[in-house]
């Protein structure tokens, strides 16, 4: 996917970002840096970067745009995302962690993509699926319908890990835990599984790449599979922030319209 | 010092078997040439050979902070953090907590009536200090216990705490 994709204003970037890694191996990563994830103390605070960027974890390209950002509480109620602001390159935002336990934070975004051909030239539309028939020119040829969706979270902690909040929505590609995600250590094998629409997604490439590109000549980018059971294992070479990422592409469904499903966690592995 | 002890917990000392060792942890805290100095966290534990915390003894941290916030660097101990710290609840953690330590050697005696319920076995003792602005160490001595005494160790760190001892008699 091209980068002039991005240059056709504001409105079009978030989504245009989810689409962007789902369609392309070299295309920008979206990421959500947490100050920490691991916290101790009365209500204490964390504050988040949110990106779309080359480089991990440098903000260096896109803001994430913050509207579909939700946040699961340790009992399972929504909380509120504080100071919310949206720059150049990056958006921020704090939470502040009132109930012990672990919370979930996700930005979910998605919608349909239709490519089709009107005189020979290429054209693209994005937008919601029931605006798409208005959208697309009677005599349009080689009409290519794809929904996309994509997560893009992280989990923090205040005080004990807890559950609750990692129960799986059931909708788009998402991780469940085996191993807890802030209880990660260098050197340890962690483990968890994914699920598409809530069912075990097996076969799934997943790819894990540490934070520092900036900083290396190599990315370090380790790969591995989902088995029969959607389960995959990883152990972190080194204590520092990971970007994990799978997508899956389904086929084209009765109508013809392809089905992407994308996911993001960033991990803050420590050492013992 | 003398402290009142409630009724409950001098019946439980009456009924500990007689001539029970106590447990003296000895912990030397550097003295720093540094332009920013502050105490560090201490938190001294038990653990089993499998690394399973089963006691901890005392946390040493900021108890005094001016804005109640000591306990957001609890975490930074982060090795007693995972492994018991962060499953305790305030009440818990308030019973074994003082004030951080001046740098100097340091004592805490753990009286006999506190290790009634430790198993006899092998244990270790884990002495973790983070300090802000400064770094982080671990030290750790293996010990023996019998259920009424048994034999300590010594180990020495190398940057944020000097010698450690652990004496049961």
């Amino acid at each position: 996917m091209s980068l002039k994709l991005f240059s056709r204003g504001a409105a079009a970037v978030a989504f245009a970002a989810a689409l962007a890694v789902a369609g392309s191996a070299s295309a920008h990563r979206q990421w959500m840096l947490p100050s920490m994830t691991v916290l101790s103390g009365t209500d204490p605070w964390v504050s988040v970067d949110a990106a779309v960027s080359n480089d991990l974890f440098v903000f260096e390209h896109q803001p994430m745009r913050l509207e579909n950002l939700t946040i699961t509480g340790p009992d399972g109620a929504p909380v509120e995302a504080q100071n919310k602001f949206t720059g150049k390159y990056r958006s921020v935002f704090d939470i502040q962690l009132t109930k012990p336990g672990t919370y979930r934070v996700a930005n979910v975004s998605g919608g349909m993509m239709v490519s089709y051909k009107v005189g020979g030239e290429q054209k693209r539309w994005r937008g919601a699926p029931a605006d798409a028939a208005a959208n697309i020119p009677a005599g349009a040829t080689e009409v290519r319908k794809t929904m996309s969706d994509r997560r893009v979270e992280f989990f923090v902690t205040s005080g004990a890990p807890t559950t609750d909040a990692l129960k799986p929505v059931g909708k788009g590609l998402e991780l469940v835990a085996v191993t807890h995600p802030n209880d990660v250590l260098a050197g340890e094998k962690a483990t968890f599984g994914l699920l598409l629409d809530g069912k075990p997604a097996a076969g799934v490439e997943v790819t894990v790449e540490p934070g520092g590109t900036r900083y290396n000549d190599e990315r370090g980018e380790i790969k591995t599979t989902t088995d029969k059971d959607g389960k995959f294992s990883v152990t972190w070479p080194r204590a520092g922030y990971y970007w994990l990422e799978a997508t899956v592409k389904g086929a084209a469904d009765a109508e013809g319209v392809e089905r992407t499903s994308g996911y993001v966690a960033t991990f803050e592995v420590l050492k013992d | 010092m003398r402290i009142a002890l409630p009724a409950a917990l001098l019946t439980a000392l009456a009924a500990s078997p007689a001539l029970a060792a106590d447990l003296t942890v000895g912990i030397e805290i550097p003295r720093m040439t540094v332009a920013e100095y502050h105490r560090p966290y201490v938190s001294i534990w038990i653990e089993t050979p499998d690394e399973t915390a089963v006691k901890t003894l005392a946390v040493w941290y900021d108890t005094k902070n001016s804005k109640g916030e000591g306990a957001t660097w609890l975490k930074d101990m982060r090795q007693w953090w995972r492994r018991t710290g962060r499953g305790l609840d305030k009440a818990a953690i308030n019973g074994f907590s003082g004030p951080t330590k001046a740098p100097g050697k340091q004592q805490l005696v753990v009286p006999a009536a506190r290790l009634a319920d430790l198993a006899p076995g092998s244990y270790t003792l884990v002495v973790e200090a983070a300090r802000e602005v400064g770094g982080r160490e671990v030290v750790k001595i293996p010990f023996s216990w019998t259920g009424k005494g048994g034999k300590g160790g010594s180990a020495a760190g190398g940057s944020e705490l000097g010698p450690v001892t652990l004496t049961i008699k």
